[in-house]
């Protein structure tokens, strides 16, 4: 008989802990620019080696480098730059808002500022994205009213959502930005059928769907890459890898045994890995896989490698599980320095005019939340009454709803 | 006048609405090109195209995902789930998705799906194939549940759940698709054709949502049931002789409450008879509210007439299923003085 050693459960560690010294050296980046471009409509099969590649245009000197340069506007790259920027002043203002008790929680999107602002930049008005709630740069780049967004966030009288969503669940049809929701993955499979109701209208519009490193390991996404190897419809499937779901490292949802780009292969979906924190690889890698929906080529999926280098949210004290220092330690830097230092190579940027922005941004987000805490804050001032509650259960209130409201008193 | 059993009346009303209306999609496990495994969509790719008739994967939370996004695009998706049965690994797209998304977004983006399956038993399914899930949908805000019981209201409130705005769970007892179901399962059955129900019109027509049907009227006691239930209902009041008002709610959610009230007001009593499972069941939400609307008007307890709370066994099907005997002695024992 067969001698058998006792068994033994495997959970994945990563590199570093709290007091440890930060270790990334699990993450190979390769020379800036080394990293092939194919044309848009080569077979799934023959571009294997870019899901384990990584997709880099700025070097270290802040040069644009390879084949995935793209010869933008300078009136493009400035844009991006402010945008960046503004998300992150945004970002600061509102943490600090919910730090004086003006909102219950809020979502940062700290270091990932490029992966939104740019793939937005590079989609078209009437494109739809299907976010998660670390994407606010989608609305920021497309200069949408910051103070509406303060007035969801503060639940106030001016909550176009009148209350009944959290802070920070943004919904702008107008704007291309899909009703977030808390219950995380599920729309990676509604981008998708998004995308399929586009292609069953004989539409020009395409879809693109968000999702984290963390939530991938629900079913939605595996059920989403099923329907878009199926249809093929027009959606860029993006997996913000930012190494955190809360306390958990990416090797909890699966990624110490393969990368998230990979697991388009199994579906020969055109998979590519980027880095995340370069602003014209995002917006490169984006538009490549633009152009592949729009000419019906259908669905990319894409691993933007990236950091989150705040806290998962206010609840959330990362120094409880992650070295305090390891943002110092990440090897693609910040996306606003990296972009910054290219513009300034290029001739077309100086410190003092970023010095000058920032203050404009950050004077301009003050005025927006002066201006939106006049219309309340949580629990204090002007708020959406309690009948809100009530409204847009059903389009059509029905009679047992109309009692319960009754019930209630209002 | 056309007859028509439960499946082609429900195959009409999608050849209707695919007709008049461009953004109606239909999909499934097997509900393209081989029509379903009930037959349901037979024929309908082949008349409106693989784009609006087509095959799905076999995955629930994709087909109810896929639905919420083109729901969010414009189309009026009516995706199948082949198997009421089959339908959790799709309960946070519904019950969390498109319940919730006109909420949550005031209006800007809704859900307007309506979600066909098969339920209930009576034909040997065993517990994967003979569920009646209702209590989990009528459960969650922002959702309606629909459960006919015949081929005219199939059809009327198939067209009707199909133009709502809002998310229906429209769920078919297909042990009523060939003919109405007597209850008594060694006896040979009716089918629809020689039934007057199986009536059907051609064309266009609704059967509202939320309003029930008085499918017999009667002095003595209501009897409160749906689906499968109102036929096997009108063989115990047959059997017992008790002039029982039998009401079809058609519609568990909106509910007709009214029409539930005016019953009970005027019989005193009142019998409720559902082929889920008890404890927690739609029948204890009933039983809730006849006494908060009717409890001066009631002469006795009322009863309730349900599955065990058992999973659906597969030998012992017909000692599980609330058959007419049952049913005659809730009715007898509400009766008594």
């Amino acid at each position: 008989m067969t001698e058998h050693k006792p068994l033994s459960l495997q959970v994945p560690e990563p590199s570093s802990r709290p007091g440890d010294k930060p270790d990334f050296s699990f993450i190979d980046v390769p020379v800036a620019g080394s990293t092939r471009r194919p044309e848009v409509d080569c077979a799934a099969d023959s571009m294997r080696d870019l899901a384990f590649d990584l997709i880099t245009v700025l070097d270290d000197d802040g040069k644009a480098v390879g084949p995935w340069v793209m010869d933008l506007d300078d009136n493009l790259l400035l844009k991006g730059l402010r945008v960046m920027e503004k998300t992150r002043v945004f970002d600061t203002r509102m943490q600090m808002a919910q730090r004086q008790g003006k909102t219950s929680i809020y979502v940062q999107c700290k270091g990932e500022e490029a992966i939104a602002c740019a793939q937005r930049l590079a989609l078209e008005k009437g494109d739809m994205c299907f976010p998660t709630y670390r994407q606010q740069g989608l609305l920021i780049a497309q200069d949408f009213p910051i103070v509406d967004m303060m007035c969801q966030i503060f639940s106030n009288s001016r909550d176009k959502l009148g209350g009944r969503s959290l802070p920070f669940f943004y919904s702008e049809r107008d704007y291309g930005f899909f009703s977030i929701s808390g219950n995380l993955g599920t729309q990676f499979m509604q981008a998708v059928g998004w995308a399929m109701a586009s292609a069953i209208k004989g539409d020009t519009r395409i879809a693109s769907g968000w999702i984290g490193d963390g939530a991938s390991a629900e079913g939605d996404f595996h059920a989403a890459l099923v329907f878009a190897s199926v249809y093929k419809p027009p959606v860029v499937l993006n997996v913000v890898n930012n190494q955190w779901a809360i306390s958990s490292f990416q090797g909890i949802a699966g990624g110490q045994a393969a990368n998230f780009a990979c697991r388009g292969h199994g579906f020969n979906i055109p998979s590519l890995r980027v880095d995340g924190n370069d602003f014209l690889a995002v917006y490169s890698a984006s538009s490549w896989a633009i152009e592949r929906a729009r000419r019906n080529l259908g669905p990319t999926l894409i691993e933007w490698v990236t950091y989150r280098a705040g806290a998962h949210s206010t609840s959330d004290d990362p120094t409880k599980y992650r070295p305090a220092d390891e943002l110092e330690s990440w090897p693609m830097g910040d996306p606003i320095e990296r972009l910054k230092t290219h513009l300034i190579s290029k001739g077309i940027w100086d410190e003092e005019r970023h010095a000058v922005l920032k203050q404009e941004l950050k004077d301009e987000v003050k005025t927006a939340a002066k201006e939106a805490e006049s219309y309340g804050t949580l629990g204090k001032g002007p708020a959406p009454g309690t009948g809100e509650m009530f409204e847009h259960v059903y389009k059509e209130m029905p009679a047992h709803l109309r009692k319960q409201r009754q019930q209630a008193g209002v | 006048m056309a007859r028509m059993n439960m499946i082609q009346a429900i195959r009409d009303a999608l050849d209707v609405k695919l007709g008049d209306d461009d953004n109606v999609v239909v999909f499934g496990e097997d509900a393209g090109y081989f029509g379903g495994v009930f037959r349901a969509t037979q024929g309908l790719q082949e008349k409106y195209g693989k784009s609006r008739v087509f095959d799905t994967p076999i995955s629930e939370l994709g087909i109810i995902g896929a639905a919420v996004g083109m729901g969010a695009y414009g189309l009026r998706p009516v995706p199948e789930i082949q198997f009421a049965d089959y339908i959790l690994p799709a309960y946070d797209q519904i019950a969390s998705e498109a319940a919730r998304l006109r909420y949550r977004s005031s209006g800007e983006f809704s859900s307007p799906i309506t979600i066909r399956a098969p339920c209930g038993g009576g034909i040997f399914g065993g517990q994967t194939h003979s569920q009646s899930p209702e209590a989990l949908f009528t459960h969650v805000a922002g959702l309606k549940t629909v459960i006919p019981s015949n081929p005219y209201d199939a059809k009327g409130l198939l067209i009707a759940a199909i133009e709502d705005d809002d998310p229906v769970i429209y769920l078919e007892p297909k042990r009523l698709y060939n003919g109405p179901f007597d209850g008594h399962h060694d006896r040979p059955g009716t089918p629809w054709s020689d039934h007057d129900d199986g009536e059907v019109p051609q064309g266009h027509y609704t059967v509202p949502l939320g309003k029930a049907s008085i499918i017999r009227p009667g002095e003595a006691v209501t009897v409160l049931a749906y689906g499968t239930m109102v036929h096997v209902a009108k063989t115990a009041v047959l059997e017992s002789g008790i002039d029982a008002e039998i009401i079809d709610l058609r519609t568990l959610l909106p509910l007709d409450e009214e029409t539930i009230e005016a019953s009970v007001k005027k019989t005193g009593r009142c019998v409720i008879v559902h082929e889920a499972t008890k404890t927690s069941g739609f029948g204890g939400e009933l039983i809730a509210l006849v006494q908060e609307l009717c409890f001066h008007y009631l002469e006795s307890p009322l009863e309730r007439v349900t599955g065990w709370d058992t999973p659906y066994p597969h030998a012992q099907e017909w000692d599980y299923f609330p058959g007419p005997e049952r049913v005659v002695k809730a009715l007898q024992k509400v009766m008594q003085p």
